[in-house]
């Protein structure tokens, strides 16, 4: 935990550039959803995540599932950060024979714990991870991120109450709840209501934080490291922004799954400080 | 006095068998006591995960447990696997962990419970999915010896057990003949072929004994395994009988016909009839009564063996 937020900040920037350049280069993917998730997914790699990137299948790991596994660009972006990958490997993104597959894939990338893509499966993989950890008497934890719009699915429900019934301590979730799903606002497709007190209702910690502010990610990553109840899933609630840090894809449904032109590209470069105007 | 049992019972034996594994982990979905993982869940309660009902959940844990190293063995109703399909999908068969599930209370056979509770598309779906071994045993003895087999297996695995009790054929085998992938001839005979699985075996071993009361002399194939399919056995089967009939307690459309027929077509032909539920669904009735109303029990494969034969 040597990094400083201001460290944190410029790491997170650099893959917001990595992330705009990735999806501008395939002409396809996810940006909004990376860049909301991105912040988190830096500071959990960089200061929480026990792991080797020189051995990338090491057991006794920590995990990390993005159970929102569209939103593969950020997590390319930051396995590329802490040395999973190469930077040149992020050129492969959607492209035929590339380690970067459209969605996140554990046969594919170095780095990566589970193959996503289809919503509401990663909490529950998550689960399984932390109930062999518990068999093999570690203290590796599951760290699983999902987005807000996944919610929806019912499996995430299944998991959820199981993962309380079994007292699953050593499981952890991210909520990117950047309220924009594929076809809209999610307030438009489905109202979800009161989500910290539904968590709470089924017997997780809860806490709540700005996503996007470096220091509260950091307390929130506290918080999910040593819950108030030890013997209980956590769940850390993440108030973010669909694009966050490009200003026309702020808030903005259609750059949910959808690449930047050229002229848009340009400006994100600039917004994020790697080009002059 | 031919011993009966059911298949779910040979599972139910086979993880005990396998405790001793301590990396064999069991899952249930609120339904051990019918599958019979219950014995497991009283031996050895710290391996065995409750999912409630929740199959979904079930699937992916068990992905979870054997992306960290643990050998799970999943087991609900063989139509409760049915709805966590795609988990099956996406997250087992397509990253292929070593997810073995387990679906009882297969086919009409099922009984009295109804429709709802009698799968009989199980086997096609799964046998669609890359990676997959798609096993439906026909006896307690084979489905115990098949389970422990896929302890050692590195991919995923499908196997349906019946509810209902079936004749033994297999007590006192040598178990290294009963293998993953490998069709058993059960009877030897060269005018045409009765390729089986699971409670239609015992009824084409009936249809065997009539159509050799007319002169018929038929060989009966055990095919345990769908997915591999055994081709070279069924290759020999269409050169030594050159008429083959399937039979099965699943939709015609999509399980071991279809297996036969995808396989006779690219290779050696031969003409082939189908036995298995006429593409409708069941209702409720003892089992017997369903093989009739389904129109799968002995006196159908007989029927389909001799139209096949004049087929030749």
């Amino acid at each position: 935990m040597s990094k400083s937020i201001a460290d944190l900040e410029e790491m997170a920037r650099k893959c917001r550039v990595e992330i705009v350049k990735m999806v501008h280069r395939a002409q396809a993917g996810h940006p909004g959803g990376s860049l909301s998730e991105i912040d988190l997914i830096a500071a959990l790699y960089a200061t929480r995540m026990r792991i080797r990137p020189e051995q990338p299948d090491w057991d006794d790991r920590d995990r990390f599932i993005l159970s929102k596994g569209h939103a593969s660009p950020g997590m390319y972006a930051v396995l590329a950060e802490m040395g999973f990958i190469s930077h040149e490997d992020l050129k492969s993104y959607r492209v035929l024979g590339g380690v970067c597959q459209g969605h996140v894939d554990m046969k594919w990338c170095p780095g990566v714990d589970f193959s996503a893509g289809s919503l509401g499966m990663g909490l529950s993989f998550g689960m399984g991870c932390a109930t062999a950890a518990r068999l093999d008497a570690s203290d590796r934890r599951a760290f699983v991120m999902i987005g807000d719009g996944e919610m929806q699915e019912g499996s995430v429900w299944e998991a959820a109450m199981a993962a309380a019934h079994h007292e699953l301590g050593n499981l952890k979730v991210i909520l990117d709840r950047n309220r924009i799903q594929n076809d809209d606002f999610c307030e438009e497709q489905m109202r979800m209501f009161d989500i910290p007190a539904k968590w709470k209702a089924f017997g997780w910690n809860v806490k709540e934080i700005d996503g996007h502010d470096m220091t509260e990610v950091m307390e929130g990553l506290d918080f999910l490291e040593a819950p108030e109840n030890c013997n209980g899933p956590s769940i850390l609630i993440a108030h973010t922004v669909k694009g966050a840090g490009i200003s026309y894809m702020e808030n903005n449904p259609s750059f949910h799954g959808a690449a930047p032109n050229d002229e848009q590209f340009h400006q994100a470069m600039v917004e994020l400080g790697e080009v002059e105007a | 006095m031919t011993r009966m049992a059911a298949t779910r019972d040979g599972y139910g034996q086979a993880l005990l068998d396998l405790a001793d594994n301590p990396k064999v982990v069991v899952l249930e979905a609120d339904l051990g006591k019918s599958t019979k993982s219950l014995h497991f869940r009283k031996a050895h309660p710290e391996r065995t995960v409750s999912c409630g009902i929740g199959e979904q959940n079930m699937l992916l844990v068990g992905a979870g447990m054997a992306a960290s190293g643990y050998i799970p063995f999943a087991s609900t109703f063989a139509i409760f696997t049915e709805r966590a399909f795609e988990q099956m999908r996406n997250g087992v068969a397509r990253p292929n962990l070593a997810v073995h599930l387990c679906g009882s209370h297969g086919g009409t056979h099922t009984g009295t419970d109804g429709s709802s509770a009698q799968s009989i598309e199980d086997l096609a779906v799964f046998r669609t999915l890359p990676n997959v071994t798609v096993l439906h045993p026909c006896d307690d003895v084979s489905t115990r010896i098949l389970t422990t087999r896929l302890a050692g297996t590195k991919s995923p695995s499908y196997m349906r057990t019946a509810r209902n009790k079936t004749p033994v054929l297999y007590d006192d085998v040598d178990p290294d003949s009963i293998q993953i992938g490998k069709g058993i001839e059960l009877k030897d005979g060269n005018d045409v072929a009765i390729i089986a699985c699971g409670v239609l075996v015992s009824e084409s071993l009936k249809a065997a004994d009539i159509l050799m009361q007319e002169g018929i002399n038929a060989s009966v194939i055990d095919m345990h395994t769908l997915k591999p399919l055994d081709g070279q056995l069924v290759d020999r089967m269409v050169e030594r009988c050159g008429a083959i009939v399937t039979a099965e307690d699943h939709n015609v459309i999509g399980g071991l016909g279809s297996a036969v027929a995808e396989h006779l077509v690219a290779n050696k032909f031969a003409p082939l009839e189908m036995v298995g539920v006429p593409d409708r669904f069941g209702e409720s009735g003892q089992a017997d009564e369903m093989l009739d109303l389904m129109k799968l029990s002995a006196k159908y494969i007989v029927e389909a063996a001799k139209k096949a034969i004049s087929r030749k």
